[in-house]
């Protein structure tokens, strides 16, 4: 009896110590969660493929996009941040793949000159607005306009 | 037989393009009237002959006369007869020719109108639309003509050309490739005919403004001879414009309906400046302001006709390299120069006959705030612009650091992509801008008027839209930027309303019942209440985009079968695969999916990817649920090959998504009632009815 309760302990002991080490084992051996379709696509929208032109990577149908995305999901998995991702295929493909250039170099100009064209509209718009009442009011002195109205006015007044 | 007719008659319409433009111009001088009846039968005949050519292509397309290598580019045995009649613009070569067919047509309708009390006008308008059909022809003729034949040389090579080359024998492949599988859909029947009509009826409001130059008329005759054209060519570019988004949500399968796509832009920026045109026209014809400025939009919406065409048709999108390699960028880049250049010169010398009638008295008078309008439309020309050139001059750059090495960390040569984002953000505020002035707008007075009066004015819209805004604020609405745009569209249909209602009450006044006061009112002042009813159609479309931009939401997945997927109150089931060929050349892979609201079943949806044999090509055909509330949109992505256990869908939830397209429909209504011809009959009736004074201020 002494006996069988011994095996019975020894045999709890090894199964823990088994079933211990093999869980450990395993959890150093389990990868990530797979990244999902949707991360994968949030990082690909903004990214355009240097063959199919003006078709953002995310919704791109032909194979080449395909394995893109699929690289993406690598990268993803392999811990690459967001940045790296875009830093990755600019390094390989050109600035053109990112789906807003970089401000970077001559690319400034892309973000300076249609604030700075509306700027300059609505100062000469400005500019003649001013001009013209200016004029307006050169032409049509107040003093005369009064005058005119009063009279016309009184002429009322009498016929009443 | 029939080809070669077409040909010749190609070749003749030609010639008469250089006749006439060179008799128009020797029969503009008084005492020449004959060299004048010459130019302008020169010009009518152009239509008859270019409408053989094309006939001619279209008869090529449909008897697979694969000779022709146009035809064999752009056709296949597969396709179906209409199809193969679209294909006359499915290609360069083609496109081009329809392009000049349809200058044709409006040139020629143009002469066709009663000429005795405008003859100065005429030699110019003939000789200006001469030109712009010459140009075209030319490069048909010379570099991209449809007409051009397959020929095998002596070596075996295969080459195109329009005459036999010695020794050469006729090539004639079995099958052509075939159309772009993105051209066959029902909207391309419509889509680019409607693009290419806006882009020509533009031509002939620019050959009347070149026409006043010239003969130095500095009243606004051109403009009353061309508002309606201009009404027109806006209505047909605005058409284009709402098709093709509708077609780029029923074929490219992403989910939306505008990507800023350089090629969407090109057919966009002239709808920007003859939209701003529109509305400084009416300060022309009502205070004799702005007629520099209106001779500026009409020239610059002319050359970006020129320019959209040149960058959809020169590969310059592609590449800088493509377009100098292409016999027709050049060519084209030195039209839109030359033509330019000579209208400036020509505004130049005009400059001082053209000066204002008037003066602007307030900041707030209707003139003033059209003209802020015209500042914000050239603001988003210019984003829009800047947006499609500077990656070319990003690329075109490389050649200064080739030069000068120690510049070639900025002039790199390295090509950009200006994607979405840059436009969205560029130009929201000023779409934003144009909102509001739609509201104000309508209720300030001309010449002179004060906070004080546009505030009685103004004040009741604006305070029910303010109800509209807290309505929207309890309702839990949080996003700045949607609250801030429903609120400037309930503020414009508000304001709109009133204005029809201000005037039904008038004529209610008097007698009439308030459907008659409202038919009678419309009838009368067909431009104002038919522009009215466009506002209403431009908020409708406004709601639309703001339910997407703001509100559409997306994700995928891969389901097997029998799992789902879950947007919004929807829930999407995958319960099939299915694969199979069809007559005309494609491999069909359909799944179909169950769709439930809330949890009841809705219907089934078909997503499906055509695979075209022919070109090699993939199309993505969304699955559609839709409603006057959102729509709920699915895509086939991927999918296990043979066992089809697994696929991989997209789905979208897009809110109000087609309030865009009934917007674009009431907008299409409003600008046929304020373009419809009959309105001229009751101007006539007017004219007769006025005074003398006031009838030589009308005319």
């Amino acid at each position: 009896m002494r006996r069988l309760i011994l095996a019975l302990i020894l045999g709890l002991l090894l199964g823990f110590l088994f079933g211990y080490t093999a869980s450990a084992v395993l959890a150093q051996g389990e990868e990530p969660p797979a990244p999902s379709d949707n991360e994968v696509n949030a990082i690909a929208k903004n990214l355009y493929c240097p063959v199919c032109e003006n078709v953002p990577l995310d919704v791109c149908p032909t194979q080449a996009c395909i394995q893109w995305r699929a690289q993406i999901g690598d990268l993803l998995a392999q811990g690459y941040s967001e940045q790296a991702i875009y830093d990755y295929f600019v390094a390989q493909y050109g600035d053109s793949v990112l789906a807003s250039p970089p401000a970077r170099g001559l690319n400034w100009l892309i973000y300076v000159v249609p604030p700075v064209a509306v700027l300059l509209g609505a100062v000469l718009l400005y500019r003649r607005m001013t001009i013209w009442r200016q004029a307006e009011e050169l032409a049509a002195p107040q003093a005369t306009t009064s005058d005119y109205n009063q009279r016309v006015e009184d002429e009322l007044e009498a016929r009443r | 037989m029939i080809v070669n007719l077409g040909f010749g008659a190609l070749l003749i319409a030609f010639i008469l393009c250089i006749y006439g433009a060179a008799a128009a111009a020797y029969g503009a001088r008084d005492g020449r009237d004959p060299w004048l009846a010459s130019a302008r039968s020169a010009m009518l005949l152009t239509f008859p002959l270019l409408t053989l050519a094309a006939l001619s292509i279209i008869y090529a397309l449909v008897t697979f006369d694969f000779q022709l290598d146009y035809v064999a580019s752009v056709t296949s045995r597969s396709m179906p007869t209409y199809l193969r009649v679209t294909a006359l613009w499915g290609g360069q070569a083609g496109s081009l020719l329809f392009w000049a067919w349809l200058m044709s047509a409006f040139a020629s309708a143009v002469m066709l109108r009663d000429w005795r009390r405008d003859r100065e006008f005429l030699p110019w308008v003939i000789l200006v639309s001469l030109v712009t059909l010459g140009f075209f022809l030319a490069l048909i003729i010379f570099f991209e003509n449809p007409f051009a034949r397959l020929w095998q040389g002596v070596t075996g090579t295969v080459f195109a050309g329009v005459w036999q080359p010695a020794g050469a024998i006729p090539y004639i492949p079995i099958d052509g490739n075939g159309l772009n599988p993105l051209l066959r859909h029902p909207g391309m029947i419509i889509h680019p005919p409607m693009l290419y009509l806006g882009f020509v009826s533009f031509v002939i409001p620019f050959a009347f403004a070149i026409a006043a130059l010239i003969t130095g008329r500095s009243d606004d005759r051109w403009i009353r001879l061309t508002r309606r054209w201009t009404l027109w060519a806006w209505l047909f570019l605005s058409l284009g414009l709402i098709l093709g988004s509708r077609w780029a949500y029923d074929v490219i399968g992403w989910g939306g309906y505008w990507g800023w796509d350089p090629v969407e832009i090109a057919a966009f920026m002239p709808w920007l400046t003859g939209t701003a045109c529109l509305h400084s026209v009416m300060i022309q014809e009502k205070r004799g302001l702005f007629k520099h400025w209106n001779m500026l939009l009409i020239i610059l919406t002319y050359d970006l006709v020129i320019f959209g065409t040149f960058l959809t048709r020169s590969g310059v999108l592609s590449s800088v390299h493509a377009f100098a390699q292409s016999a027709i960028g050049p060519l084209f880049f030195v039209f839109i120069a030359a033509t330019l250049l000579l209208s400036l010169y020509l505004l130049n010398r005009r400059w001082e006959s053209l000066k204002a009638e008037g003066e602007m008295t307030s900041w707030l008078s209707r003139e003033a705030l059209f003209l802020v309008n015209n500042l914000l439309f050239i603001g988003i020309l210019v984003v829009c612009f800047w947006g499609v050139v500077f990656p070319l001059i990003t690329e075109a750059s490389g050649a200064i650091g080739e030069w000068f090495p120690s510049l070639r960390g900025i002039f790199s040569g390295q090509r950009i992509t200006v994607g979405p984002l840059f436009y969205e953000r560029a130009t929201g505020p000023l779409w934003a801008g144009l909102l509001l002035l739609m509201g104000i707008a309508p209720l300030s007075a001309w010449r002179a008027s004060t906070a004080r009066t546009l505030g009685r004015a103004i004040w009741k819209p604006f305070a029910i839209s303010l109800l509209v805004l807290a309505g929207m604020l309890i309702g839990g609405l949080r996003s700045f930027g949607a609250l801030l745009g429903l609120w400037l569209c309930a503020f414009v249909l508000l304001v709109t309303a009133y204005e029809f209602w201000r005037g039904m009450r008038a004529r209610a006044a008097r007698g009439e019942n308030y459907f008659a006061a409202l038919a009678n009112l419309m009838a009368r002042n067909r431009r104002r209440y038919g522009g009215y009813i466009i506002h209403i159609g431009v908020i409708l479309i406004a709601i639309g985009i703001i339910g997407v931009e703001f509100f559409q939401t997306e994700t995928q997945g891969q389901l097997a079968i029998g799992e789902s997927l879950e947007i919004a109150d929807y829930r999407m089931e995958y319960e099939s695969l299915s694969e199979w060929n069809t007559n005309d050349n494609r491999l069909v892979d359909r799944a179909v999916v169950s769709v439930y609201k809330d949890g009841v079943f809705l219907r089934e949806l078909y997503p499906r990817r055509d695979y075209y044999y022919e070109s090699q090509q993939a199309m993505t055909i969304p699955g559609v649920r839709s409603t006057i509330e959102e729509d709920f949109y699915v895509l086939l992505v991927e999918w296990e090959e043979i066992s089809a256990s697994r696929a991989t869908f997209k789905i979208y939830h897009s809110p109000l998504i087609n309030w865009i397209w009934i917007g674009g429909l009431v907008f299409v209504v409003g600008n046929l009632i304020a373009a419809w011809p009959q309105a001229e009959a009751y101007d006539a009736r007017l004219r007769r009815t006025a005074p003398a004074g006031a009838r030589a201020e009308a005319g």
